[in-house]
């Protein structure tokens, strides 16, 4: 009853929305293709969530399509899971405006993929049942884990879901002329749509499509720069140091990451953070066997490596075409129309005209709806799965942790949408980069010791993992952006924008130290379960299988 | 939910000569790969870090582009074909060693 009215209190204002934006879109022109598009995305997502409604039946079902994804289905949608907004948007305005420090992103966030699958995705596949915290559970003390573990997850989904609003809110304000408040919720609604009635099978079926679109797309606008400099990269690179007030400083890194101890604690938050990205992880439990979770692995770092490659030529077209005479249009004040996360999207009405830049936004928005729906079923699968129905309440039937989960997703979705107005006016890359903080301290660190680590102790899985949480928290507080960006200080206490090498350090020597010195007898049991376990994550005997429930 | 494992079938496994055939080959294929990524990696973290204007040099004198351009898509090219080549050993050597262990050990499943 609590949820059906705060869906329509939701719908209500959605509706309110939409009559204030008929109003406000006449003077920023209302894009017809566009709003078409998007209808017809949002239709033939919503006929998929109803077919996956009635498939959706068990907690399996619920949290992991039952197991029947295949290794390439799950590539696309891990592919897609990694595209978000952040990635298209964030980067590609990243390059425009800061050039070749972009690229250092979008390395970063791809070279995690390898490791995990050569250290992890196999052994993910072989322990796990629904979140990536059931392996960190296996053999350790169910309550202190879980309950720790999903504190980290948590933190991860919803300073990723705040990045996700934000580009959101932007898009539909550039796109429809939305006022930014009424865009988020409207995000925050479809979502909440999508996973309480489709659950996962919804949710992979989404992003699958949105994958599909959206490397069409971005390969579209990237021949199309191209093909205005003779397909010559050289040619494209020349132009954009001839245009940018950077120069050929453009083509360097450095403005981002300028001190050693920035670029070093940058690059472990994103390719650690890559290995515990609690939404990305939860899609290795979607497949039937390791055999399909290593397929799944190679297909998706060759189409994220794709769409990192095909970013670079957006960013540098971008900062080309909009400072041509051309993309006059598109700036206001001096200031780039929705802020520089939008140069993509203006590029693509430069280089295919309004129905081609209906067909981008439609697909961004898409992105969007895609990753957020992802993020938040990870989210509430942590509340339902690891606290509900393994801590709080072990004897809950299979219904009643769906029902938690379904409610947990209606309750992400509303702080979703009220951090992402709080959060405004961050750059959605970098928040992203904060979330990967948080993962690669707070559930990297666990995930890796209780899989390759037989001395680890709940203890010092307990403590370490804490530490690793609480130092890279605070230390983001403490740090320039929400020290100095949000809370206005003068100076930031913490003087790093990334904390990753300090709290990845902590937590892994809390860890090591809490274990060590932990002479209990639980201690000696879980050392000695240690075998058991490492049997079934190398040959994936009695691995829950995909039919088994 | 899980089947539990005793102690009797996790000793037969372990002292299964295949099994510690291929705990051996993999975890030793799967680190030398994933050391190659990390370095590789990380060589090119601490370039930006400590020597960024090394990755500033010029390709040609003419032109603009940088070495930094290739090296970053070089390691995005690469990172793929590692993880190609690790999949195919995997799904083919790997696959076939662990199904012989399941085999040998079927009867006390």
């Amino acid at each position: 009853m609590i949820r059906l009215t705060l869906l329509f209190t939701l719908f209500a204002v959605s509706l309110f929305a939409a009559g204030d934006a008929t109003f406000e879109a006449t003077k920023r022109d209302l894009n017809i293709p566009a709003i078409i598009m998007f209808f017809i995305f949002v239709g033939a997502t919503l006929g998929i969530t109803y077919w996956a409604a009635k498939r959706t039946k068990s907690a399996s079902d619920f949290y992991t399509a039952g197991g029947g994804i295949s290794g390439f289905q799950n590539g696309m949608a891990i592919a897609g899971d990694y595209m978000s907004a952040a990635s298209f948007l964030g980067i590609s305005g990243l390059i425009y405006l800061q050039g070749y420090d972009g690229l250092v992103y979008a390395v970063g966030f791809l070279v995690g993929w390898p490791v995990i699958l050569f250290l992890m995705a196999e052994k993910l596949r072989n322990l796990g049942k629904f979140t990536f915290i059931d392996i960190a559970a296996y053999r350790l003390g169910q309550k202190e884990i879980r309950t720790l573990a999903a504190f980290g997850s948590l933190s991860v989904v919803t300073l990723y879901l705040i990045a996700q609003m934000v580009g959101s809110g932007k898009l539909i304000q550039v796109l429809f002329g939305l006022e930014y408040e009424y865009a988020v919720i409207l995000v925050g609604i479809m979502m909440i749509i999508y996973v309480t009635f489709g659950g996962m099978l919804a949710t992979t079926w989404v992003q699958i499509i949105k994958a599909i679109l959206l490397l069409s797309g971005v390969t579209f606008m990237a021949f199309m720069v191209l093909n205005h400099f003779g397909f010559s990269f050289e040619a494209l690179a020349a132009k954009a140091v001839d245009t940018h007030t950077k120069g050929q400083a453009l083509m360097e890194p450095g403005g981002l990451v300028s001190d050693p101890i920035s670029a070093i604690s940058l690059g472990i938050a994103l390719m650690l953070g890559t290995a515990g990205l609690p939404h990305v992880l939860m899609r290795f439990f979607t497949v039937g066997n390791a055999k399909e979770a290593r397929k799944s692995v190679v297909y998706a770092t060759g189409f994220i490596g794709y769409f990192y490659l095909v970013i670079a030529v957006i960013g540098l077209g971008a900062i080309v075409f909009l400072n041509s005479p051309a993309g006059a249009e598109f700036f206001e004040n001096g200031q780039l129309f929705g802020g520089n996360n939008m140069a993509a999207i203006h590029l693509s009405k430069l280089v295919g005209g309004d129905v081609f830049l209906g067909f981008i936004s439609a697909v961004a928005f898409a992105t969007i709806l895609a990753v957020v729906s992802g993020l938040t079923l990870a989210g509430a699968s942590s509340i339902s799965h690891d606290i509900y129905a393994c801590v709080i309440n072990p004897k809950a039937s299979e219904e009643q942790e769906i029902k938690v989960s379904k409610i947990s997703v209606i309750v992400i979705g509303v702080i979703g949408v009220i951090l992402g107005i709080a959060f405004e006016q961050q750059n959605i890359a970098f928040m992203v980069g904060l979330a990967f903080a948080i993962a690669a301290s707070a559930n990297f660190p666990i995930l890796f010791l209780s899989i390759y680590w037989s001395k680890l102790t709940t203890r010092g899985a307990f403590i370490g993992g804490f530490i690793g949480l609480m130092t890279a928290v605070i230390l983001v507080i403490l740090g320039p952006t929400v020290w100095v960006s949000i809370l206005h200080n003068e100076e930031a206490i913490f003087p790093y924008k990334y904390p990753a090498l300090f709290s990845v350090t902590a937590a892994f020597i809390g860890i090591w130290f809490f274990s060590i010195t932990d002479k209990s007898g639980r201690a000696e049991e879980e050392i000695k379960a240690f075998e058991a376990q490492s049997i079934r994550a190398e040959t994936g005997i009695g691995a829950a299988g995909a039919v088994d429930h | 939910m899980e089947e539990c494992m005793n102690d009797e079938l996790v000793q037969r496994i372990r002292s299964n000569p295949k099994y510690q055939e291929l705990v051996k080959k993999r975890t030793g294929f799967g680190w030398k790969l994933g050391i190659f990524v990390l370095a590789m990696y990380y060589i090119y973290i601490l370039v930006i870090a400590f020597n960024p204007t090394a990755l500033a040099t010029k390709l040609s004198d003419e032109g603009v582009m940088t070495i930094a351009f290739p090296i970053g898509a070089g390691i995005i090219i690469v990172s793929f074909i590692t993880t190609i080549i690790y999949v195919v050993k995997a799904n083919g050597e790997f696959e076939d060693l662990t199904n012989q262990v399941k085999e040998d050990v079927k009867d006390a499943l």
